[in-house]
């Protein structure tokens, strides 16, 4: 004989379909989660949409001045971190070159954490599409931007605002579909 | 030739889990006997085929055949024999074929002991259990074949990961696998149960030792996990609350809660729905563990493959067997016929209070390891849960249980005498005190934590003793009774009494290694000194040594303690052939007071190398806990009452299920 | 009974003594400073501890599974040097935890913050312990009413068949228990 219930019938039922509820909640999470395009151990940039940190870095080209966001001041940039210890860096360099003759960007590169002398090789060897390099021996001002690693790449706007935050070796695909159009519409 | 042959011994085995998943089913729901006795045979050479594929894949790496893609990348001619056969199961493809071969092993342990169980209850569970294994042979063969072939083969392999070539791959993943699969069994037995509409004692008297089983070997897993991160990471730590450690752990949660419900359903027929509830949910974080480790989904240092197509065929499977057998539960768990009465304050009242204390830390678990992924799923940013938040959510639920823990046994079953258990418990309570303050005293921190868990361990193991002691009557009547009383007390008793107190050991463990861990890491020059905590280590020398595959720099610490010579460490760092990452091999010496431990690591100057050296107190306190919690549930296992193959005094049992 | 409580007094006693033994377990030195690896420690002892547990609270963002305090990684160890520093310059805790989420984000965080995008995940615990007590008084109190329905504990109505195999059940010779103290 069923014993009297206490708690009343749809209250009972919902609570006997909460299992397979939270399955389908957790199916569609997972669903998700799966997303071929999805690199679970990629952060957000917490940089983006905030001004770039103010910096004053020694130049890789002894004759040059200092780097400082003063030198790119009311232009659409890109900033690109780079050692010559990283090999993705090594097989992105080529694009750089994309961005600075075919789009006409100013593309300033940040040695991480290298040595000079290192550095000035790995330009040698690979092409220089800098308008300037600064060297950044200690990381700190790598640190500022919030780098996770190298090779990072930063689009700024006219106000010197971070708008883009890219912590992957470049690919032609993410040119034309994310940065071409961003730039496009900054330079306006 | 092997390789093929244990290919298509998987592929027949496929076939047969489809046999043994429809026929014995059908056979239950129309009552045809030979295709329900088709589940025993099937079964067996189901165990038959999927053994024949996992032993043509150890032959393979036994034989060093790189031809197979699995030998060639998990494998080396000069890897030691042990780890050439534990590196079968040290990758993905070959750990799927360990899992579906214990699935195996469970399946066909039923058909064959199984002699008492009703037809259609064993049928209808095989036939689950054949449900499972095709769905897990399918996987391998389609998405993750452990006989995939390479051409040309290579002549040399590319070994096995240092951190993976030790005694811990021997023996952490088969226990583990033996727990998790173990619960697939009780699965199966609550979804046959939910089909046919009736859960009780009996059941549970049917279901408890694959229970037991499943909860003794996780328990041996997780503690064997835990010990062998702690020797081997360098760091001292054993638990990190990593997604893949939560993986297993939430299992656990979930088992020990049903064991525990299975009891009160044995003992009182009531807490049905939980029990089935709580089977299907513990292999559902089991199948949960398997997803999160295979998928992608989540970084983990733990994690094997990364690739979202197999991510998605185990949500597929996932899906359908968490979805049908939760469908199958909102229908069906309704018209279970409710069971035994008891008054809220009762041992089945403890029970309740003790399973709803353990889900929601499962479902605490659960939220912190699955919230970052859900956060970042949906757009919300990216968000670390670490062991800050455990210790601010999961603790605090654990100490109402251990207090719990103590009260419960000593309450009667439907109607329980709280007064009295107190009383006879306050003794412990006091001393639980008295050692807290003692410990609050002796420490220079001042924090309360320690002394908090200490006082939990202290009760707990007093509060067991107690019920011991009271079953026993023990000072109440002579000796020779009390021995015969110890004698004739049920192995299940004994079973909850050393569980109960290898937990409240592992607790006092835990709070000694968490709490008062001291370290000393230096750059030290050959014939430095360093003191820790009494104890003077004297770096004597560097030696370069070789292994089987690795050479090695290999230090050597004289320790004493005040003075006295106490034991020489030797801590190594390898250089494996082929892997070019140097490993550390920490040099631990163990006491009852706990662990020195020393490591050895890069070179800091031309005659000194970064030293590191550990005090861990307590720590060999939570393997030895640990150790009595499996001893105690094998002690279970082995109770009279529980053994499957004992002839049933009860003949009536073959013609009632239905 | 007063003899039997006395004795049972000091067996109690001497299991307590004996499981106070972890008290001896129990540090009685300061470490060493501490160096991770080519690190320079902090001069202040103080200033250094506080320095090494608040780097264990943070994440290293390449070697995800760590903390700064352990992981090798040449950022981690550039993460360690500036916490030295800011705790030098005499930055209060939170404040080198909302410099480093300035540029990092939260997942930098062992302890997930308490925000909004957080709420489900801190309140969640104690929800379901809530739920969950709400349920277990819920199975309780109908367990009440039944027992006063059907007046008393008494069992539920079994049928002729199941009222033999629960009798059979019963009377299995077990040894021992069955029933509790």
């Amino acid at each position: 004989m069923p014993e009297e219930e206490a708690v009343s019938t749809p209250i009972r039922r919902l609570l006997y379909s909460l299992p397979i509820l939270l399955l389908a909640a957790f199916g569609w999470l997972a669903w998700r989660g799966l997303a071929p395009d999805r690199d679970p151990s990629a952060l957000p940039s917490a940089m983006v949409g905030k001004p770039v940190p103010d910096f004053t870095l020694p130049p890789l080209d002894a004759s040059n001045e200092a780097l400082s966001p003063k030198d790119f001041a009311g232009k659409v940039t890109v900033i690109n971190f780079f050692a010559s210890w990283c090999l993705p860096c090594k097989a992105e360099h080529p694009l750089l070159f994309q961005l600075q003759k075919d789009m006409n960007l100013p593309v300033y590169g940040i040695a991480f954490m290298d040595q000079p002398s290192d550095a000035t090789g790995y330009i040698k060897e690979n092409g220089d599409p800098y308008a300037k390099i600064g060297v950044d021996q200690n990381g700190r001002v790598a640190f500022n931007f919030g780098v996770q690693g190298v090779p990072e790449t930063f689009i700024l706007d006219r106000q010197g605002i971070i708008r883009y935050r890219l912590a992957e070796p470049l690919d032609p695909d993410r040119i034309t579909s994310e940065i071409a159009p961003l730039v496009k519409s900054l330079q306006q | 030739m092997i390789a093929e042959i244990g290919h298509y011994a998987l592929v027949l085995a496929l076939a047969l889990a489809l046999a043994q998943s429809v026929l014995p089913m059908v056979g239950a729901a129309r009552g045809i006997r030979p295709w329900m006795a088709f589940a025993r045979p099937a079964a067996v050479a189901q165990l038959g085929f999927v053994g024949l594929a996992f032993l043509a894949l150890v032959t393979c790496f036994l034989r060093s055949d790189f031809s197979v893609a699995t030998v060639y990348h998990y494998s080396h001619t000069q890897q030691p024999t042990i780890y050439k056969i534990a590196a079968a199961w040290g990758n993905h493809e070959g750990s799927l074929l360990l899992w579906v071969l214990i699935l195996a092993i469970f399946g066909a342990l039923v058909a064959l002991l199984g002699e008492n169980l009703p037809p259609r209850l064993k049928a209808r569970a095989l036939s689950v259990q054949g449900m499972i294994g095709f769905a897990f042979i399918a996987f391998m063969l389609f998405t993750s074949n452990p006989f995939a072939r390479l051409s040309p083969a290579p002549f040399e392999g590319e070994e096995l990961n240092p951190l993976l070539q030790d005694p811990g791959l021997a023996m952490h993943p088969p226990m583990l696998y033996l727990g998790y699969v173990g619960f697939s069994m009780t699965f199966s037995f609550a979804v046959a149960a939910l089909i046919e509409g009736r859960v009780d004692a009996a059941w549970a008297r049917w279901v408890r030792p694959w229970t037991l089983l499943a909860w003794t070997t996780l328990t041996a897993g997780i503690v064997l996990g835990a010990h062998w991160a702690y020797y081997e990471l360098g760091w001292g730590g054993w638990w990190f609350w990593d997604p893949v450690e939560n993986a297993s752990f939430m299992p656990w949660l979930a088992g020990t809660a049903l064991l525990h419900c299975e009891t009160v359903v044995e003992k009182r027929d009531a807490l049905k729905v939980w029990t089935i509830l709580l089977s299907i949910v513990a292999f559902g974080f089991s199948l949960l563990g398997t997803f999160l480790v295979r998928s992608g989904v989540i970084t983990s240092v733990h994690a094997f493959a990364q690739d979202p197509a197999r991510g998605l065929f185990i949500l597929f499977i996932l899906g359908i067997a968490l979805g049908g057998s939760f469908a199958l539960f909102a229908w069906r768990a309704p018209t279970l016929q409710p069971g035994g009465l008891f008054a809220p304050i009762s041992r089945e009242g403890a029970l309740v209070l003790n399973n709803l204390l353990l889900g929601v830390a499962a479902g605490t678990v659960l939220l912190g390891t699955l919230y970052p992924l859900a956060l970042s799923v949906i757009g919300g940013g990216a968000v670390s849960v670490g062991a800050p938040y455990y210790a601010a959510t999961f603790v605090p639920l654990m100490v109402p249980m251990v207090l719990l823990m103590a009260i419960g046994p000593l309450l009667g079953w439907k109607r329980g005498d709280l007064p009295g258990a107190l009383q006879r418990l306050a003794a412990a309570g006091v001393l639980a005190c008295f050692a807290a303050g003692y410990t609050f005293h002796l420490e220079t921190g001042g924090s309360w934590l320690a002394p908090l868990g200490i006082a939990l361990g202290v009760w707990l193991a007093l509060g067991t003793l107690v019920e011991w002691v009271e079953r026993v009557k023990l000072f109440r009547v002579r000796p020779r009774e009390n021995w015969n009383r110890a004698r004739h007390l049920p192995r299940a008793a004994y079973g909850m009494t050393l569980a109960h107190l290898g937990l409240a050991i592992a607790i006092i463990g835990m709070t000694g290694s968490s709490s008062w861990k001291t370290e000393s890491v230096k750059a030290m020059q050959i014939g430095e000194s360093v003191t820790l905590d009494g104890y003077t280590y004297r770096f004597d020398g560097v030696m370069p040594t070789r292994g089987p595959n690795y050479l090695a720099e290999r230090a050597t610490f004289t320790v004493t303690k005040d003075g006295r010579p106490y034991t020489v460490l030797y801590p190594e760092r390898r250089q494996y052939e082929v892997q070019a990452a140097p490993t550390t091999e920490s040099a631990i010496q163990s006491s009852l007071a706990g662990d020195i431990y020393a490591v050895i690591g890069d070179h800091a100057g031309p005659q000194s190398w970064t030293v590191r050296i550990y005090h861990q107190p307590l720590v060999p306190w939570i393997w030895a806990g640990g150790f009595l919690m499996a001893l105690g549930g094998v002690t279970s296992l082995s109770d009279r009452r529980y053994r499957i193959g004992v002839p049933n005094r009860l003949p009536v049992v073959q013609a009632t299920g239905a | 009974m007063r003899r039997g409580f006395r004795v049972r007094t000091l067996g109690a006693l001497m299991l307590a003594a004996a499981l106070a033994l972890p008290a001896i377990a129990i540090p009685s030195a300061q470490a060493d400073p501490t160096i991770h690896t080519a690190d320079q420690p902090l001069a202040d002892p103080a200033q250094e501890a506080r320095a090494r547990a608040l780097m264990r609270e943070i994440r290293c963002v390449v070697c995800q599974s760590q903390s700064i305090d352990e992981s090798d990684a040449d950022i981690a160890a550039n993460f360690r040097n500036i916490v030295r520093e800011q705790i030098a310059a005499g930055r209060s805790d939170q404040e080198i935890l909302d410099y480093l989420t300035a540029r990092y984000g939260d997942f930098v965080l062992f302890d997930p913050p308490f925000r909004a995008t957080t709420l489900i995940l801190w309140v969640g615990p104690f929800a379901l312990l809530a739920l969950g007590l709400v349920v277990a008084m819920a199975i309780l109190r109908r367990q009440r009413n039944a027992k006063t329905a059907a007046g008393g504990l008494a069992p539920p109505d079994l049928s002729e068949r199941e009222r033999r195999r629960l009798q059979e059940l019963l009377t299995e010779p077990d040894s021992g228990a069955g029933k509790s103290a």
